[in-house]
């Protein structure tokens, strides 16, 4: 007996958006569709691992005041932030330290990894279109040298909960923890390590290009990649992420305000946040287990913006490892996973003329591990046509987040004529 | 002192939760038997384990024994050590087992033998138990071999 079967609790609502948006019962469509539009981003440098001169908190400061600079807002006008993954820089600080007249907005998507990075632009946005706040800043800070690093065992020798599963069989670190679900997924539909390969030396490309970019002037080779050192099969050492020092933010603002500022507004398409049935049961447990955690999630986005995946020209999709990004590629839609080895081969991952431009500004492998962040900004970019390796004439970008946690998310941008 | 482990000693141990959610669990492998929970309710395996059946929504769930064997699900080999015990180790083969005999729950271990073996998804595997008696307090780890086909 399944839970909807028992009639004392009642009816199940399962509330799916259709092409124009889901209903209330009194009709009001709802959907963010073009209400709110990111007009500013800002980044600081970005550090390899441990070199940021700086306080944690001094970067998330710089970042916000340059995403302000960059829209032509005033700092004291922020009256919200959105942030995801525990960030450590509390917005009441923040607002302390800005001298903000007040502030009305203060949240934190649940969830660990990068998975709430278009979720917290999507809650921003939520609280813009709401009333809740008129100008939210959306921010990540990393400066792992001065706290606990993402690769490495967390102090203490004893665990207990989820951790007792895995821990004592060394089954710890975030690459540990998804290489059964890639390993799982190309035994499955028969992809090979070079799929993953495209990925990885897509978003080397891109960063040759790319002044900000940490690997900027440390090309990757095919031969390169194929002699590098297994992290974790099916992971080789560039299928996995840097880690990073610095901090991104971006400013959200209503669309009707959004057109007299001075950048080209970037308006949020759809965004879309969560995960599969059961996609935390404990000890890899999940039903569907060999996903990006985004099959339920992507029907969404896609319903939400009237959208869908022939509609997009540029992707920025998180490289936590290249693995997420090939299964959140097939769950957006855009090939089967059958058609992974055919589909990702570096020429149609690049830009300016691929047939999907990938993480044009190298990414979390060889921009910034900015915790996904810089995706977005990218994503800005490209629609400004701002960006080091623009897609000529990208009206609607992508941003996928975060894949195999959970709750994960991913967001559609469009330039004006896109509302 | 106890038989060789997989991994080297230092290790992080396992800890029962404080609200005793997965005690009898724990207790189950000290005793060499594997145990998953199932619905009194609706008579559905459920694991990892929880308060309340996935299913029926009953708070009453029992701990039985199961059969210990299973299918590879997955794995994978780890080489970079995370780990301060791991250090100069080299690498070793993480599993994930699907069990046929409880509604198809699945449980992660260590595949032991040849590091460096060949793992085929499929493959049948057994559960070994591999106690840790001079840690404080002792507790039992659940590892895999393979069996015949």
């Amino acid at each position: 007996m399944e839970y909807g079967d028992r009639a004392e609790y009642g009816t199940v609502f399962h509330t799916r958006n259709g092409g124009d948006g889901a209903e209330t019962v009194t009709g009001e469509a709802r959907s963010i569709r073009g209400r709110v539009a990111v007009v500013g981003v800002g980044e600081t440098t970005y550090y390899k691992h441990g070199r940021a001169p700086e306080s944690e908190f001094t970067l998330a400061l710089r970042a916000i005041l340059r995403a302000c600079e960059d829209a032509g807002i005033d700092p004291r006008a922020v009256d919200g932030f959105a942030s995801y993954s525990n960030d450590r820089n509390d917005p009441s600080r923040l607002a302390a330290a800005l001298g903000l007249p007040e502030l009305r907005f203060s949240n934190m998507q649940w969830g660990g990894g990068g998975g709430g990075g278009s979720a917290a632009v999507g809650n921003a946005a939520a609280a813009v279109a709401a009333g809740y706040a008129d100008c939210v800043v959306v921010f990540r800070a990393l400066a792992q040298g001065q706290f606990q690093r993402f690769g490495a065992a967390p102090p203490g020798g004893a665990v207990s909960g989820e951790a007792a599963l895995t821990f004592p069989y060394g089954l710890i670190s975030p690459a540990q923890r998804f290489a059964m679900r890639v390993m799982r997924f190309m035994h499955d539909h028969g992809v090979r390590q070079e799929a993953q390969r495209a990925i990885a030396l897509a978003s080397y490309h891109h960063a040759q290009s790319n002044p900000r970019a940490v690997m900027h002037g440390r090309p990757l080779t095919p031969e390169a990649y194929d002699a590098s050192r297994w992290i974790v099969e099916p992971f080789r050492l560039f299928d996995c992420c840097m880690e990073n020092d610095g901090a991104a933010a971006l400013v959200l603002v209503a669309a009707d305000r959004a057109r007299d500022l001075r950048r080209p507004p970037a308006y949020l398409l759809g965004v879309a946040q969560g995960s599969e049935h059961r996609n935390a049961a404990r000890g890899h447990n999940a039903p569907t287990y060999a996903t990006s955690s985004f099959t339920t999630v992507a029907p969404h986005l896609w319903d939400m913006a009237g959208l869908g995946p022939k509609d997009v020209n540029v992707v920025q999709s998180y490289e936590n490892f290249t693995g997420g990004v090939l299964m959140s590629l097939v769950e957006h839609g855009f090939f089967a996973p059958e058609e992974a080895n055919d589909f990702l081969q570096v020429e149609n991952l690049i830009a300016p003329a691929g047939r999907l431009p990938l993480n044009t500004s190298g990414g979390n492998l060889a921009e910034c591990y900015m915790h996904g962040l810089e995706l977005q900004i990218e994503a800005v970019r490209q629609l400004r046509g701002e960006s080091t390796n623009q897609v000529p004439g990208a009206r609607v970008g992508l941003v996928i987040s975060g894949p195999m946690v959970t709750p994960v998310s991913s967001m559609l941008l469009g330039t004006g004529d896109t509302r | 002192m106890s038989a060789p482990t997989y991994l080297p000693a230092g290790m992080p141990r396992p800890q029962p939760e404080p609200d005793g959610l997965d005690a009898p669990y724990w207790e189950g492998t000290r005793a060499g038997l594997l145990r998953v929970q199932r619905c009194r309710g609706c008579r559905g395996f459920q694991w990892g384990p929880e308060w309340i059946c996935h299913r029926c929504l009953a708070f009453d769930l029992e701990w039985i024994e199961v059969p210990p064997r299973g299918r590879i699900y997955s794995w994978e080999r780890a080489w970079h050590p995370v780990h301060p015990a791991l250090r100069e180790h080299g690498p070793y083969i993480v599993v994930l087992v699907e069990l046929p005999d409880a509604g198809g729950v699945r449980m992660l271990g260590n595949l032991l033998g040849d590091p460096t073996q060949d793992v085929p998804i499929g493959a049948p595997v057994e559960a070994a138990f591999e106690p840790h008696d001079e840690a404080t307090p002792p507790f039992t780890l659940v590892q895999w071999r393979r069996t015949a086909l």
